[in-house]
């Protein structure tokens, strides 16, 4: 099973990790703001991840580690 | 397992780039060459002036930041202080690669310095609030090409490239983009040759980096990377410009 | 004493910086210094050193600010219209704590200007000549001999107070050949932890940097610098005194004008006049003490010069109305002769 971690304290909300899911697993918070004032990334769906890592290289800033 | 974090030679510190910008992709690659070659401890990297300034804040090796422009001068005269020693970069946007450092870039690529440039091209000025660069496309509406660039009044965007391919010195040049995840990999390749190439006393190998700036393009994230497929990879074609080496093996 | 060798002005600047431990040179060719990258050429291959023909003055000084940041003792060289192309550069440097050796061996200017020998960067050198509070270590030879020597001296205190160092000589000095010792005192270069060497892991990266964002940090960084030169002016002004002793006259002069002027202050004293002669040897940090002192005794003061009055500005500020400051002057890549500043000296008011 895969496991994603996220630094959300350095997330901007940008969302490019969003559209490179293939299984649909990421969202921006809605509820949450972090100290820069952006909704940062979690994972809505963490059953679905297969630890294929493109959220994370598709990321700017290096907020996700990816475990499998 | 971890499958993916962070890179060793990155540091700690919170990249200053605006949401989606993807000067953060292309850091991180470098600093994945960096680890992947065990050669952090060796490296020095040259900041440029530009949007990427603070470079040196976020790369852990020893860090130097240059005048606007003569990123590829100063990185010359640290390879050329210990030439076996040290693994020399440059990371340097479209302004100062190619506008206002254009002579320092033809002349070390002319010498083929045994150097790594990593180029930058948004087809912007980023830092400075989205002005025209010497890469904007024809067309393209800036902050000093309001109307679009007029190419009658302003002249052709500059394909860095090619133009360096002419030159006999230059060992690798190679044009990569960073807007979906194939284009990644196959950069983060590119960028590993090209500090291979200097590890190996190849010389002059520069990867031009189509990027986006969602900011001054006036875009969202996403929007951006489309039309990094939309509009620059037309006008800026991916490839591989020239590799000496490998040319040399297929006239073998 | 040591077997003497005769040179130009500009070889023995080269061979006295190679035996002060620079393996690094980027230059540009200039009129009338190119001897040095000529002499450079030659022989840096031969020690296992660089020499580089850079593709402008811009580019050589930022190789030069490269070398320095990892740690090399590095120089490069121009003439007036080239050292305002590396301004730039000298700024950055500057900001950046770096120490290096620019040379400029002067032409007529402003603009293209000429090729001959001329001293009217002295404001461009003395106050920085590029952006940005900051100044220069400028070093003033006026023998072949100062040459060799003022070079080995501004490698350690570039290398003693981490700035950049001019020697700023003229196209006479450059061309002139002398008998020279190279029989040189060469302190070690002092370790550099600071400098971008790589970490080898084994310690945080080191950053050479002049962008400081935060106006309270950058305005303390300006004030550490100015610090730093306090103690330079303490501790590393140079100047010759001649026949000063009981001097009613003081002729001020450096380089090539000041053997000039020594010309005529020995043709002068043998006239009954009561004169003497203040060379200074570091214009930065200027000889103001000494002036100031003179000005005491003296009743009148001359600055001999190959600019329209520059250095006048220092001695006046020196002699601060204790007496009056006078000008005598040729420009344009003229040198003016022992008889027009004997002139000066008995007549007062010669000019040109």
């Amino acid at each position: 099973m895969a496991k994603l971690t996220f630094k959300t304290e350095i997330c901007k909300g940008c969302g490019l990790c969003i559209n490179v899911c293939p299984k649909n697993v990421l969202e921006l918070s809605k509820d949450k703001l972090n100290s820069k004032g952006h909704h940062p990334i979690e994972a809505a769906r963490p059953d679905d991840c297969i630890g294929c890592a493109f959220c994370a290289t598709m990321c700017p800033d290096c907020v996700i580690t990816v475990e499998r | 397992m971890i499958v993916f974090q962070k890179p060793h030679a990155l540091t700690d510190a919170p990249m200053h780039y605006c949401p989606g910008c993807t000067h953060g992709i292309v850091h991180r690659l470098v600093a994945e060459a960096i680890d992947a070659l065990g050669i952090e401890g060796k490296t020095v990297g040259i900041a440029p002036v530009g949007c990427s300034v603070m470079a040196y804040n976020y790369f852990a090796c020893d860090m130097i930041e240059a005048a606007h422009g003569r990123a590829p001068a100063v990185a010359t005269g640290v390879k050329r202080s210990d030439p076996d020693g040290l693994v020399v970069f440059t990371y340097q946007g479209d302004g100062d690669l190619a506008s206002i450092g254009m002579a320092e870039t033809v002349h070390a690529a002319a010498r083929n310095e045994n150097i790594t440039v990593i180029f930058i091209n948004n087809a912007i000025y980023g830092m400075t609030g989205g002005q025209m660069a010497p890469t904007s496309l024809p067309g393209q509406v800036t902050q000093t090409s309001p109307y679009g660039r007029d190419v009658k009044a302003c002249g052709y965007p500059v394909r860095v490239c090619e133009m360096l391919a002419t030159l006999d010195g230059p060992e690798y040049l190679e044009r990569v983009a960073v807007n979906n995840i194939k284009n990644i990999k196959a950069a983060g390749k590119a960028i590993r040759k090209a500090f291979q190439n200097q590890i190996d006393g190849k010389g002059f190998s520069l990867i031009e980096v189509i990027s986006s700036c969602p900011t001054n393009w006036g875009m969202t994230p996403q929007k951006a990377l489309e039309w990094i497929d939309e509009k620059m990879i037309p006008y800026y074609p991916l490839g591989v410009y020239k590799d000496r080496s490998a040319a040399k093996e297929e006239n073998a | 004493m040591a077997d003497k060798v005769l040179m130009k002005g500009n070889e023995a600047i080269a061979e006295a910086a190679i035996r002060a431990g620079c393996r690094h040179y980027f230059g540009y060719p200039i009129t009338p210094q190119t001897e040095i990258a000529a002499y450079m050429a030659k022989r840096m291959p031969k020690i296992g050193g660089t020499f580089l023909q850079a593709e402008s003055e811009i580019a050589a000084i930022n190789m030069v600010y490269g070398a320095a940041s990892a740690g090399k003792r590095a120089m490069t060289s121009s003439s007036s219209p080239g050292i305002s192309l590396k301004g730039e550069g000298i700024s950055y440097m500057a900001g950046s704590d770096l120490p290096g050796l620019i040379v400029n061996v002067q032409r007529g200017g402003p603009g293209l200007g000429g090729i001959q020998p001329s001293q009217s960067d002295y404001f461009q050198s003395t106050r920085g000549g590029g952006h940005g509070d900051y100044h220069l270590i400028v070093l003033a030879p006026a023998s072949v001999q100062e040459m060799a020597d003022m070079t080995v001296k501004a490698f350690d205190l570039a290398d003693k107070y981490r700035m950049p160092v001019m020697l700023l000589a003229d196209g006479t000095m450059g061309q002139m050949m002398e008998p020279v010792s190279l029989d040189l005192s060469i302190a070690e270069a002092p370790e550099k932890p600071w400098a971008t060497t790589g970490t080898k892991l084994a310690r945080p990266h080191n950053i050479v940097n002049s962008l400081s964002l935060v106006p309270e940090e950058l305005e303390k960084l300006n004030n550490a610098r100015y610090e730093k030169y306090e103690i330079v002016k303490q501790n590393e002004v140079m100047y010759e005194e001649y026949m000063m002793d009981d001097a009613e006259i003081c002729v001020v002069a450096f380089g090539i004008a000041a053997r000039v002027s020594k010309n005529a202050v020995v043709a002068a004293r043998k006239n009954g006049v009561k004169v003497g002669l203040i060379r200074p040897i570091t214009l930065w940090p200027f000889p103001a003490d000494v002036i100031a002192k003179a000005a005491d005794k003296a009743k009148r003061f001359i600055s001999v010069e190959l600019s329209m009055g520059q250095m006048i500005e220092d001695v006046r500020l020196a002699v601060n109305g204790k007496a009056p400051v006078e000008l005598c002057y040729r420009v344009g890549g003229m040198i003016p002769t022992p008889e027009q500043v004997l002139e000066a000296i008995e007549n007062g008011g010669a000019k040109s």
